[in-house]
């Protein structure tokens, strides 16, 4: 769930809940603002999130220092994610790592098609400043696991948000270098989507927003759909 | 009434041990102080982070001495699970393996990663219980429960539940009033706090 630090808690929790009773594996909160504009947020809401899911639960945005993840996973949250941040600092991860270990670092990497390949793009929570950061996709997914990441989610951003399906071309280019858990985003409108990624094992995990904020896609229905296609899910 | 309390390790799921308790109307108390946990009914050992850094702090504090003699439920989470056992792999720059607190046989090692084979083992497996156990009750076999881990215990006769990743692991294991899960039943939705239910049940 994305969200802007104007967003009530009281929002949030109701989507926890909501989330939770539906049946989700797992939760990522996104502060989309916090990275673009060179700042964190208020984290107080981590705790009463903790308090209330009996999921995993990811918090990204905004986390440039280990004092930051730190206060994240004692709030409650299993894992943090970074983006932005790790690409300006790749070090960041290797200290993340160290000091909370690899099952808690997770790397988000937004990543677009060129005629140069997959690029990686930074800042893309904010129009006027997303922009190529200059790296390559692939190089990046394995820079990212040397330097301790857990988990890659790999957000296809041409994909993003217009519901056409995950990139699979791409998300299978980066599951053949990625020997960590690959989470696909971006581009999920149908429960075909899901199918047709797990069935060529183009990816871990799936992640999506839009279709579940919406209720376009029922979290119950599409485990329903998935089992019945004989793709293992949890019931 | 159970009087719970957390071994504080200094890893970062003691808020949500603590929740979970919470939701279940329970409470507990987080300590390092012996002579509370001694008086404790139930004790859980939680851990996330390094097997030798999360050694050295039960050290510090006289817990590494304190916990293979304690005589109530004892529950191991995770690392604290792999704790239990009498060494690990996961071990400080320089050495080869932790000393751990020895009151379960066996050697816990680094999961291999291969490319169908991710390591950490991460996310929702499914449970297979080798022998009826308290702890289970109501858990049916091939449960949901949710992982996290690069590090893994092997199947032993005190081994009560594996679970597959490209081979059986120990996912739960029981030796006299010392109880370990390898998942995390503070984040395994129902079947997690069911686990939590029947562990602070356990009167023995």
């Amino acid at each position: 769930m994305q969200f802007r630090d104007h967003r009530v808690v009281g929002e949030i929790l109701e989507l926890a809940r909501r989330y939770r009773d539906e049946g989700a594996d797992e939760l990522v909160f996104y502060d989309i603002t916090a990275s673009p504009q060179g700042r964190s947020v208020d984290r107080s809401w981590i705790s009463r999130v903790a308090e209330v899911l009996d999921i995993p639960f990811c918090v990204a945005g905004g986390i440039r220092t280990v004092a930051d993840a730190e206060a994240i996973l004692n709030a409650g949250a299993e894992k943090i994610s970074v983006n932005s941040p790790a690409l300006l600092d790749p070090d960041l991860i290797n200290r993340l790592a160290a000091r909370f270990g690899s099952q808690c670092v997770v790397v988000g990497i937004d990543s677009q098609t060129t005629p140069e390949g997959f690029r990686v793009y930074q800042f893309t929570g904010d129009p006027d400043r997303s922009r190529d950061s200059g790296r390559d996709t692939l190089q990046w997914v394995r820079e990212a696991q040397q330097r301790g990441a857990g988990e890659i989610v790999l957000n296809c951003m041409a994909s993003d948000g217009v519901r056409r399906g995950y990139d699979l071309a791409q998300l299978s280019a980066v599951r053949a270098v990625c020997n960590v858990p690959l989470v696909a985003s971006g581009g999920a409108g149908a429960p075909e989507h899901f199918a047709a990624l797990f069935e060529q094992h183009a990816a871990d995990a799936a992640l999506a927003a839009s279709v579940f904020h919406s209720g376009q896609i029922a979290i119950p229905e599409l485990k329903q759909y998935l089992r019945a296609r004989h793709i293992e899910v949890r019931t | 009434m159970a009087d719970v309390v957390i071994i504080d390790s200094g890893g970062a799921n003691l808020a949500s041990l603590r929740f979970a308790l919470g939701r279940l109307g329970a409470s507990a108390e987080v300590s390092t102080d012996p002579e509370r946990i001694r008086r404790a009914s139930h004790v859980l050992l939680p851990g996330v982070g390094a097997a030798h850094d999360t050694m050295a702090r039960l050290r510090q504090h006289g817990l590494a001495q304190l916990i293979p003699t304690l005589r109530q439920p004892v529950l191991g989470v995770c690392l604290g699970m792999q704790l239990l056992f009498e060494s690990s792999e996961e071990a400080a720059a320089g050495t080869t393996h932790t000393p751990t607190l020895g009151v379960i046989p066996g050697h816990v090692a680094r999961m291999l990663a291969s490319p169908t084979r991710p390591v950490p083992h991460m996310g929702w497996n499914q449970l297979e219980p080798l022998r009826a156990d308290p702890l289970f009750t109501g858990i049916e076999a091939g449960a949901h429960v949710y992982f996290v881990h690069s590090y893994a215990a092997p199947v032993t006769a005190d081994t009560i539940a594996t679970s597959d990743y490209e081979g059986r692991f120990c996912a739960a294991v029981r030796r006299g009033n010392f109880r370990g899960v390898q998942f995390h039943p503070e984040r395994s939705a129902g079947v997690g706090a069911r686990l939590i239910a029947n562990f602070i049940a356990l009167a023995e």
